[in-house]
């Protein structure tokens, strides 16, 4: 059993597991920190950003500055913002069988996958997976496809020239595979590809292993998935939640008595947590709008924004800031919200309650009702008309190089009475800021990550118990940062093994077991012995019939009907074990009592040596030799087969037969 | 006994004696036995017992081989001992062998019913009661009852054991402590039969290998030491010590928790303390014992009026060990002074670090309590090591906060262990407000300053670390004002006030409302303190925290509303709630905040925030706030109105608090002083008739709740002392026709408060203070409203009746 790591990334896996005969990919996740590196695409002409000066080698040398450009010591490279692809070149990718996608932020490799590489199988996801995950792939493309730029900039890649330019540009790794973003039409394609699956659903691939997804508690459909074959288990747990927020709770009994498990998906900022970082959240939200600034959240149009807004109901009132408005702009923000309320039943308990009442399970229903949160596809249109400040704006992208988020920064960064409130954990908030600099507005970072943190992690091992847990390398150390917090990192015995991008890792166990089917006419002619209370034995006689993954048991051809002298000596011949079978023997040759019976029968002169394996018998006026062991017994007698025979029948007598 | 209980009994010793009557509540009895108890104390059993005969027969009857109930037979032992604790009433039940019965082999002792531990519990608290004269040691020592105690001690049931322990102590203390005391040797093999074999049962048990009889023997020496005075004691611990001090040389030491609690024991009590071989043994036992166990005898000793000054050093060092542990291990570099310089004892290794986290936790709250405890009194270790211990106390909070980054494999693991741990910061928080008292180095001080910042702004912090955390900021920035009243702040306490001021801005938006609370909390205290001096005034006007402070009026949680009132108030009363300064409100004219806590008292629906209102405005009114003393009548006036008629009882005693506030006022304060000379009293009466004092008070007089009649009894009880000179108290003389208030009154007094008083004339309200018996009243107003119902009789009826509507029952079902 072989485990293919394709990313790095510990909350955006890719991995493949090779594991009897079928080649699973457990999700395909898509590193967007490179974005990070470009400019932003500002959705209204940037003076400030069109006129950043070039970037010149030291000596003076300005072949770079059409591609890379200079704000406040920051290099950025001037082009349509590139990803960060899992590996390609490891496995043939063409060979994989199944994806298997855990939830919908790690899926957004899938076009990369299904569409360039050959890949010819199936992906399994949950319905709210696919739908969200379609809602952010659509904003994605609608991001980048809405700022159309001429130039592509290559000549940075080129890795002497790479070795010139300034970190982080310098640092980039795998820079030559970077990939602009792919079309709606490849993910149309992509996600057609993909098979919905509901929890606890059992899949079987190829008759070979079983797999089954299972609630994680982290998004909406998010999951865990166990493969799994009649002797041997794998867990796969990616991004999972114990605490309570929206989604249906994770199941933890189902991952018991694994024999690997595979962790990845933790949190991300193991020392922020959530409900602390929601309340910073309010309070700073409530400070500036009370001053008459406004407030941006840079946010994904699906996920936490869902808690956020449930927050803020019930807040915004007590705070006195009925009056203020809520926009939520993004090209899904309509789906997003909609989509949201006719998931019931991958909410949680008490959403799914509402449901019957009825009631929408999440109050921003009543806020989009009460005029207090309005939702835009962009900044274009309609919202222009109602804007009002001071507001609160919840927009995309996180990472600030696309998306309308770009425009609010550009318009409120002057002031310092606006604030900018980053809420996912994704990206270095002061890398996000990088490009904007000098900033006057307030920026608060309240990461807010419902994954498991090392607590909990520590919990769920000690009760799930796996014989081994594989994770990224990053869980197997305490954060760089933070080196003394040994409480930092995942703590179990036996250690967890660590992987990192492209490594290959046998995983740590044997199979040992097959199953085997066995017909029922076959099961008729046995005749089990007790051999012991509990016991049974028969001897078996068939044929073993394997197809698909499926071992039978099957009854030997009967010898054909003799129709002449000369085939029936040959079928004969076809079968002649059948008759002369010896029977079996169990049980074990109790020394003292041999002995006293070799007395008994005349016998005399017998030694005992003890050996390491059992016991030799000497008898010495014969110049014979009775070895004892566990499995085995032999006489050595010197051509005396008469002596021999009589010594065989006296073992016999202490054996069973069958 | 009164008639009527006498009365009554016969038929409840019918009814108690009655197995087919049971009693269905245990209270009852109890009632009861503290009724005979009062009883028996004010006069002669022996006469309650010769004349109500039924009493003895309800003894005797327990002899008769039946099935009682274990509880009447318990209720009966008890009895019985409550009785006999007279010696001639003992005399009088020994004639009858009725004794023998009840507390001998015959008795319940062997019977089924011993299985029941509160039969075991009653006989042992019989005994107990009876042990009082030399006629019952005689009982004791003749009966076995000893033995049987000794084998109660070790009971299942943990009552009955503990019991048997205390018995066996009063026994003691009955054949060491009589009228020969002065005779009784200090030897103790000198001493009575019984006492001698009490003596040695005690010392077999501490030689004995067995863990729990150790205990029970170290339980009972606590108890004699404790509670017995006697010559004897002195003899007892010089037979016992040797034994005690041997148990230190046994590995594990058994009992460590009984032993600290005995030798904490001895250590207080005055006959004892002064044998040196105590001193040795506790110096020992902190050395055996491990830190944990050992805390709480440090902790004692260090308490102690006068010890020897090494066992003291000693001690400190116990106490010290587990922060001198963490100074140690989070050091940067050395150069810090050590908190265990000069103190016996060495530095606990890394592995006696305790393995678990909730030990780990366990040791350091508890060193941090009991450090707490010690600071403030006079007879704390000296010198104090206030450095290091501030710099350890910072040390741990940086663990707990995992902003501490030790480089040692020690740090490492406390950090682990540490880390967010709420028990351990709300310890150190509140140790660390303590040592405010002390101050330190600047630079530590700085450090405090910078942690205590650190925990308000971390979003992380829970919101009672926070209140904590706000509690230990109040302190440190009260002591860096020195000296009191007339200097402002450190600079460095100014620049920290700055940086808090913004926390406490953003806190006061949390959506927690613990935290806003607590915020508030904090500002009322510090503007209470500091609200006169110019850096703090500049500082806070500067800031949004007043105005954010009048939006809490509004917080839809009502304890935040009363502490955004307090705050209010305080704020107001220093002039530093400024008009908002934003434009959009500027066209509306702003309430004042007198206006404004008046809405809060008329119109909020809780009652925390307006008993906050009320506070607020009798201090407004005794501090003369200036938009009271502008026109107190009508201020009062206001108020009372609006207290009058609120459901909350605590708002109108508020309000009645108020009027005397205003009353003293204008009469001159409360005290022996004569009456109010003639002028000022009838203008004074004026303009009480004029805000409808009166009014309230009588209302408030009739009030359904005792507290408000009582509080208005008083106020008017005042009144009538400043304005009616005593000598013509009595003389009604010609004055108003006040049939029609009285009228009203005695209405109000039979529930109808509908019905409005009408316009009073001082002379009115003169005479009809003339003519009410208020100190009758307050007599009866301080009587519990339940003393009816606590009355013996009624306790008799009560049981009686229940009893029969057992009955009833019973003849339903058929």
């Amino acid at each position: 059993m072989k485990l293919y790591c394709l990313s790095g990334h510990p909350t955006l896996p890719c991995n493949v597991l090779k594991f009897k005969s079928t080649t699973i990919m457990l999700d395909c996740g898509l590193d967007m920190t490179s974005t990070l590196n470009f400019l932003p695409l500002p959705l209204v002409q940037s003076p400030r950003l069109s006129n950043l000066p070039g970037w010149s080698l030291k000596d003076g040398n300005a072949f770079l500055d059409k591609e890379l450009k200079e704000c406040s010591g920051h290099v950025f490279v001037d082009s349509v913002p590139e990803f960060c692809l899992p590996e390609t070149e490891l496995i043939d990718l063409s060979t994989v069988d199944v994806i298997l996608i855990s939830n919908y932020h790690c899926m957004m490799a899938l076009p990369y996958i299904t569409e360039h590489t050959g890949f010819t199988g199936t992906v399994y996801a949950t319905e709210p997976t696919v739908q969200i995950g379609r809602l952010l792939m659509e904003e994605l493309v609608n991001f980048i496809e809405r700022v159309p730029k001429a130039q592509s900039a290559s000549l940075w890649k080129n890795k002497d020239i790479q070795r010139l330019l300034p970190s982080p540009l310098k640092d980039a790794v795998e820079v030559s595979t970077w990939r602009r973003c792919y079309t709606m039409q490849e993910v149309n394609s992509a996600l057609s590809k993909i098979q919905l699956v509901g929890y606890s659903q059992k899949i079987e691939l190829f008759g070979a292993v079983q797999v089954t997804p299972l609630s994680s508690g982290y998004a909406l459909g998010s999951s865990n998935w166990i493969i799994q074959s009649h002797y041997e288990k794998v867990s796969y747990v990616s991004g999972s939640s114990l605490l309570t927020t929206h989604p249906q709770p994770m199941d933890q009994a189902s991952l018991k008595n694994s024999d690997v498990l595979i962790l990845t998906g933790l949190t991300q900022i193991p020392t922020a947590n959530p409900d602390s970082m929601v309340g910073e959240f309010c309070s700073n939200l409530a400070l500036t709008v009370r001053n008459g600034g406004n407030v941006l959240v840079p946010c994904y149009p699906s996920g936490v924004i869902y808690d956020l807004l449930e927050c803020l109901y019930q807040y915004i009132d007590s705070a006195g800031l009925s009056s203020i408005p809520f926009y939520f702009i993004s090209p899904v923000a309509n789906s997003s919200l909609e989509f949201s309320q006719i998931f019931a039943e991958w909410l949680c308990h008490n959403k799914q309650t509402k449901v019957y009442l009825p009631e929408p399970p999440f109050p921003h229903a009543e806020l989009i009702q009460t005029n207090k949160l309005k939702h835009y596809p962009s900044i274009h249109g309609d919202f222009s008309n109602d804007f009002r400040q001071p507001c609160v704006v919840f927009t995309g992208h996180p990472s600030l190089r696309f998306g309308d988020v770009v425009h609010f920064m550009e318009l409120w960064g002057k002031s310092s009475l606006n604030t900018v409130i980053f809420t996912e954990p994704d990206f270095s908030y002061l890398e996000a800021l990088a490009p904007y600099q000098p900033l006057a507005m307030k920026c608060i970072y309240c990461p807010i990550d419902t994954r498991l943190n090392f607590i909990q992690v520590s919990k769920l091992l000690k009760e799930v118990q796996p014989l081994h847990v594989v994770c990224p390398e990053q869980y197997t150390q305490p954060p760089p940062a933070q080196s003394h917090r040994m409480d930092l990192m995942v703590d179990c015995q036996p250690p967890a093994m660590s992987y990192r991008r492209a490594e290959v890792l046998a995983l740590p166990f044997k199979r040992r077991y097959e199953k085997i089917e066995i017909m029922p006419e076959l099961a008729d002619s046995l005749v089990p012995m007790e051999i012991k209370p509990g016991i049974s034995l028969a001897t078996v006689s068939a044929v073993l019939h394997t197809k698909d993954n499926k071992h039978v048991l099957q009854p030997p051809p009967r010898p054909t009907q003799p129709t002449g002298g000369k085939k029936r000596k040959r079928a004969s011949d076809d079968i002649p074990d059948c008759k002369v079978l010896k029977p079996l023997l169990s049980g074990s040759i109790p020394v003292d009592q041999f002995v006293q019976t070799l007395e008994k029968h005349g016998f005399s002169d017998i030694k005992v040596e003890d050996t390491a394996k059992g016991h030799i018998v000497l008898l010495q006026e014969a110049e014979t030799l009775i070895q004892i062991e566990e499995d085995s017994t032999h006489i050595i007698c010197d051509d005396d087969e008469v002596l021999r025979v009589r010594l065989r029948d006296l073992v016999l007598k202490f054996l069973q037969k069958f | 006994m009164d008639p009527e209980c006498a009365r009554l009994l016969p038929a409840l010793c019918d009814v108690l004696a009655d197995p087919r009557q049971p009693v269905a509540d245990d209270t009852c009895l109890e009632k009861l036995l503290d009724w005979f108890k009062a009883v028996t104390e004010a006069g002669s059993s022996l006469l309650l017992l010769q004349d109500h005969p039924c009493l003895v027969e309800l003894l005797f009857h327990v002899l008769k081989p039946q099935d009682l109930s274990s509880r009447i037979l318990s209720f009966v032992l008890r009895l019985a001992g409550i009785f006999a604790a007279q010696e001639n009433c003992f005399q009088y039940l020994q004639q009858g062998e009725l004794l023998p019965g009840l507390f001998g082999e015959p008795g319940p002792l062997g019977a089924a019913a011993w299985a029941a531990p509160s039969v075991r519990s009653g006989w042992i608290q019989g005994l107990h009661s009876l042990a009082q004269h030399p006629s019952a040691l005689r009982f004791l020592a003749d009966s076995g009852a000893v033995d049987t105690i000794f084998s109660l001690q070790g009971d299942p049931s943990l009552f009955v054991a503990s019991a048997a322990g205390q018995l066996l102590v009063r026994v003691l203390d009955l054949a060491l402590c009589g009228p020969a005391e002065g005779h009784i040797s200090l030897q103790a093999w000198d001493w009575p039969a019984c006492a001698r074999k009490i003596v040695c049962h005690l010392e077999d048990c501490l030689r004995s290998e067995a863990t729990p009889r150790v205990t029970q023997a170290l339980h009972v020496l606590t108890t004699a030491f404790g509670h017995c005075h006697g010559l004897w004691t002195q003899g007892l611990w010089v037979q016992l010590s040797p034994l005690v001090a041997r148990l230190l040389e046994k590995d594990p030491v058994p009992a460590p928790h009984a032993l600290v609690d005995l030798l904490l024991s001895v250590a207080r009590s005055s006959m004892l303390s002064s044998d040196p071989g105590l001193w040795e043994t506790a110096a020992q036992t902190l050395s055996r014992l491990s830190p944990t166990q050992a805390g709480p005898l440090a902790a004692g000793i260090l308490k102690l009026q006068d010890c020897p000054q090494a066992l003291r050093i000693q001690a400190f060092g116990v106490l010290l060990q587990p922060l001198a542990f963490v100074l140690e291990a989070t050091a940067q570099a050395p150069g810090m002074p050590g908190l265990l310089e000069g103190a016996a004892g060495d530095l606990m290794a890394v592995d006696t670090l305790p393995p678990s986290k909730s030990a780990c936790v366990g040791l350091l709250c508890s060193a941090l309590a009991h450090l707490e405890l010690l600071q403030p009194l006079p007879q704390r270790p000296s010198p104090w090591p206030q450095a290091p211990l501030l710099a350890a106390v910072v040390a741990i909070l940086r663990l707990c906060n995992g902003s501490a980054a030790p480089n040692s494999e020690a740090g490492g693991r406390l950090c682990a262990m540490l880390g967010g741990c709420v028990r351990v910061q709300r310890a150190a928080l509140d140790f660390l407000g303590v040592l405010s008292q002390g101050l330190g180095p600047q630079e530590l001080v700085t450090q405090v300053f910078a942690i205590l910042l650190e925990y308000l702004v971390s979003p992380d912090s829970s919101p009672t670390v926070l209140k904590k955390a706000f509690q230990a900021t109040l302190c440190w920035l009260l002591s860096s004002a020195a000296p009191p009243g007339c200097c402002d702040l450190e600079p460095y306490a100014q620049l920290v006030l700055g940086e808090l001021l913004s926390v406490l801005r953003k806190r006061l938006c949390s959506p927690c409302w613990e935290v806003r609370d607590s915020g508030l909390e904090f500002l009322t205290q510090m503007t209470r303190h500091q609200g006169g001096q110019a850096g703090f005034r500049q500082a806070l006007l500067a800031s949004e925290v007043p105005e954010l402070t009048r939006q809490l009026l509004q917080d839809p949680e009502s304890y935040v509303r009363a502490s955004a009132v307090a705050a209010v108030g305080q704020l107001s009363s220093w002039g530093l709630l400024a008009a908002p300064s934003s434009p959009e409100h500027a066209a509306t004219p702003q309430k004042t905040p007198l206006e404004e806590l008046l809405l809060v008292l008329t119109t909020d629906s809780e009652g925390f925030p307006r008993r906050a209102v009320m506070r607020v405005f009798t201090e407004w009114l005794r501090d003369g706030y200036a938009d009271v003393a502008e026109d107190p009548e009508r201020f009062v006036a206001r108020v009372l109105q609006a207290a009058s008629g609120d459901l909350d009882w605590e708002v109108r005693v508020q309000g009645l608090e108020l009027a005397l506030a205003f009353l003293e006022q204008l009469l001159g304060p409360c005290g022996p002083s004569a009456v109010a000379p003639p002028g000022a009293l009838a203008q004074a009466l004026q303009a009480l008739c004029r805000v409808q004092l009166f009014e309230f008070a009588f209302r408030s007089l009739f009030d359904c709740d005792r507290p408000v009649a009582q509080k208005s009894c008083d106020l008017l009880l005042f009144l009538r002392a400043k304005a009616i000179p005593s000598s013509n108290s009595q003389e009604a003389g010609d004055g108003p026709d006040v049939t029609s208030v009285e009228a009203a009154l005695r209405r109000w007094q039979a529930g109808e408060q509908g019905q409005p008083l009408g316009e009073l004339a001082p002379e009115a309200v003169l005479a009809v203070l003339r003519s009410m018996d208020l100190e009758a009243l307050q007599d009866t107003l301080a009587e519990s409203s339940d003393h009816v119902e606590r009355s013996p009789q009624s306790l008799l009826q009560d049981m009686l009746a229940t009893v029969g509507v057992l009955g009833d029952n019973e003849a339903d079902c058929y």
